[in-house]
């Protein structure tokens, strides 16, 4: 699984910088429609279908957050494929007040490929299944990723896994696997092995 | 002894032509094999056949059509059933009629057949004027655009063509890949991806996917392990026997690998991985060779007095060769070292002793065994050119009959 993200990640940043310029000029709703040229894999047909889809997400990220949940709109219309997005610890939990920061990045695949999430910034949250490099143990992440999951299931499955957390420490083998990992978490071999927290 | 080395010299005879001709719901396209004659061996009492591509996509037709006369299900739900079962038939019916059969179809991740349609029970999100939501792709689509399978899951027919060709051709998936909805774990059928799939070449793969797997977990078929061969052979019964493929290369059936009589197959494999891994380099090492107790480097000590210098110019340490310890103690006892730890230089002694008879036992066998290679190397070097001579021998009109005593006589020296 780990051997194709490279490629198509790779693509996908030849796709944002020509994108970026066509997605400035015309108007953020219609931007989509732009014709982006494309190196995109030949079985990826119609490369705008998948820019409307991002687009409807961000969308319904905007309209209907989940709760402590906002997009950087700015920086998503910049770069379609690469979002922040904000993330507040919810009241009642032991990130209560805290402030996260998710960067999600997609591939040209997506969302057939899922998207690459990391804790960045400042403050990673100290919990068992975050490293502290922002790196996240989420199944739906990598093999249980279905392309009917969206930005949204995502934040909302990292939520409920901040929340239900009932002490605050990091993975038994953070400082090796700190050391020794790839930037890019999707070419982990990720083990899930704990569906509690 | 002649007979039971036929089969590795008269792979002419026994083409025989199976004929059965059954409708293929799995078409085969782009197949370069023309021979679809199944090819028959034997081996004192080992029947086997020699499949081709085609005849390992008819069997396995055959094996389904077999299962589906008994318990009359869908074709789909049997072709999964069967690959949950490992193409086991005896097991699934055993299942099958024995068994919890809701919990066999979970187990196998289908849907039961035997349940009244449900595809109602999932409404889906319903727009005006019979239009739905596609869940990938968020648009709008007519439900006529809308397709899935028994689980309910409905998307639009271009995201489950992408879905599929992505699973199929990046993640090499093919029996097993289920619904595209999260955490449904359905399985979609072989029917259903062929109807969705467009691409002839995405087709071919997922055929060629679907029969690598079934080869590969079902017991009585094993893929011939020559490179670029695309032949399988099919046994009666799984067994330690050799068998020839239609290339001509004999293999171990159970194991895979060359034919290795006498030795057993988890012998051969011990031998190969250590053949293969550098064992007996480190065993070489530990018993010719010691560490500097300050830098760790390997020193072979070839002449001269036990008073050693390190050479590795960083560390330059000054040690006992014996002993290992600091030469300092040691003073101008240059050849004999003094200090003795009974327990510790016997211990050290044993070490070495024992990786040096390790070593002498493993070259000893791998000369053998290259030999042996080397023998039967040459061994088929005289039977090709023994060959020739006998062709030769025919076109100067001597019969087939009188032109045996060649062979036999060739083998007689091996």
């Amino acid at each position: 699984m780990p051997m194709f993200t490279k490629l198509a990640h790779k693509t996908s940043t030849a796709a944002k910088s020509s994108g970026q310029t066509a997605a400035k000029t015309a108007a953020a709703a219609a931007a989509a429609k732009g014709n982006v040229t494309s190196p995109a894999g030949k079985h990826f047909l119609d490369n705008t279908r998948w820019q409307k889809r991002l687009q409807k997400e961000l969308m319904s990220l905007l309209k209907e957050p989940p709760p402590g949940v906002t997009v950087d709109v700015d920086q998503a219309h910049t770069k379609l494929t690469e979002w922040v997005v904000h993330m507040e610890g919810a009241a009642g939990t032991l990130y209560e007040g805290e402030k996260f920061q998710l960067q999600f990045k997609f591939s040209p695949k997506y969302p057939f490929d899922s998207p690459e999430v990391i804790f960045v910034g400042e403050n990673i949250p100290i919990h068992p299944h975050i490293y502290s490099n922002g790196h996240i143990c989420l199944s739906i992440l990598t093999e249980d990723w279905s392309p009917a999951l969206s930005v949204q299931a995502i934040c909302l499955s990292i939520i409920s896994m901040l929340s239900s957390c009932k002490e605050k420490k990091r993975p038994p083998d953070n400082s090796y696997y700190v050391k020794t990992c790839s930037a890019n978490p999707k070419k982990t071999k990720w083990w899930y092995h704990d569906d509690t927290v | 002894m002649d007979s039971d080395e036929e089969y590795l010299y008269d792979c002419d005879s026994g083409n025989e032509s199976s004929g059965d001709d059954v409708g293929l719901e799995f078409e085969i396209e782009g197949e370069g094999e023309s021979g679809s004659s199944r090819y028959r061996e034997t081996t004192e009492n080992y029947p086997y056949e020699v499949l081709s591509t085609e005849d390992i996509t008819r069997h396995m037709i055959d094996c389904i059509k077999e299962v589906n006369s008994v318990v009359n299900i869908p074709v789909t739900t049997t072709r999964i059933l069967l690959n949950h079962f490992k193409w086991d038939k005896e097991k699934l019916m055993e299942r099958f009629y024995d068994g919890d059969q809701e919990k066999l179809f979970s187990e196998a991740h289908v849907v039961s057949p035997f349940k009244t349609p449900s595809k109602s029970q999932r409404v889906p999100v319903k727009t005006s004027n019979g239009m739905e939501e596609c869940e990938i792709c968020f648009l709008n689509m007519p439900s006529a655009m809308m397709t899935g399978i028994e689980c309910g899951h409905r998307f639009c027919t271009n995201c489950w063509t992408e879905y599929l060709t992505t699973k199929i051709i990046d993640e090499g998936m093919g029996q097993t890949i289920s619904c595209a909805a999260h955490s449904c774990s359905i399985l979609v059928d072989d029917h259903t991806v062929m109807r969705l799939i467009v691409d002839p070449k995405v087709k071919l793969k997922y055929q060629h996917l679907i029969t690598k797997s079934f080869v590969e977990c079902n017991r009585l078929l094993r893929w011939c392990p020559y490179p670029d061969c695309n032949y399988a052979i099919k046994v009666q019964y799984p067994d330690v026997q050799p068998v020839m493929c239609k290339c001509r290369n004999v293999f171990c059936f159970n194991c895979g690998e060359n034919w290795h009589d006498p030795v057993k197959c988890h012998l051969l494999r011990h031998w190969i991985k250590k053949c293969d891994d550098d064992s007996e380099t480190s065993n070489w090492i530990a018993a010719n060779t010691k560490e500097c107790p300050k830098c760790k480097v390997t020193i072979e000590k070839d002449g001269g007095c036990n008073h050693m210098v390190c050479k590795n110019q960083s560390c330059k340490a000054d040690f006992c060769w014996v002993c290992l310890g600091p030469w300092e103690p040691h003073g101008s006892s240059w050849y004999s070292c003094n200090r003795y730890d009974e327990d510790e230089a016997k211990q050290a002694r044993d070490a070495q002793e024992k990786s040096r008879a390790a070593l002498q036992r493993y070259l000893f066998y791998c000369n053998r065994y290259m030999n042996h290679m080397q023998s039967l190397k040459f061994e088929h070097k005289l039977y090709a050119s023994v060959k020739e001579k006998m062709e030769e021998m025919q076109q100067h009109n001597m019969s087939w009959i009188e032109v045996q005593f060649l062979k036999k006589g060739c083998r007689h020296p091996v």
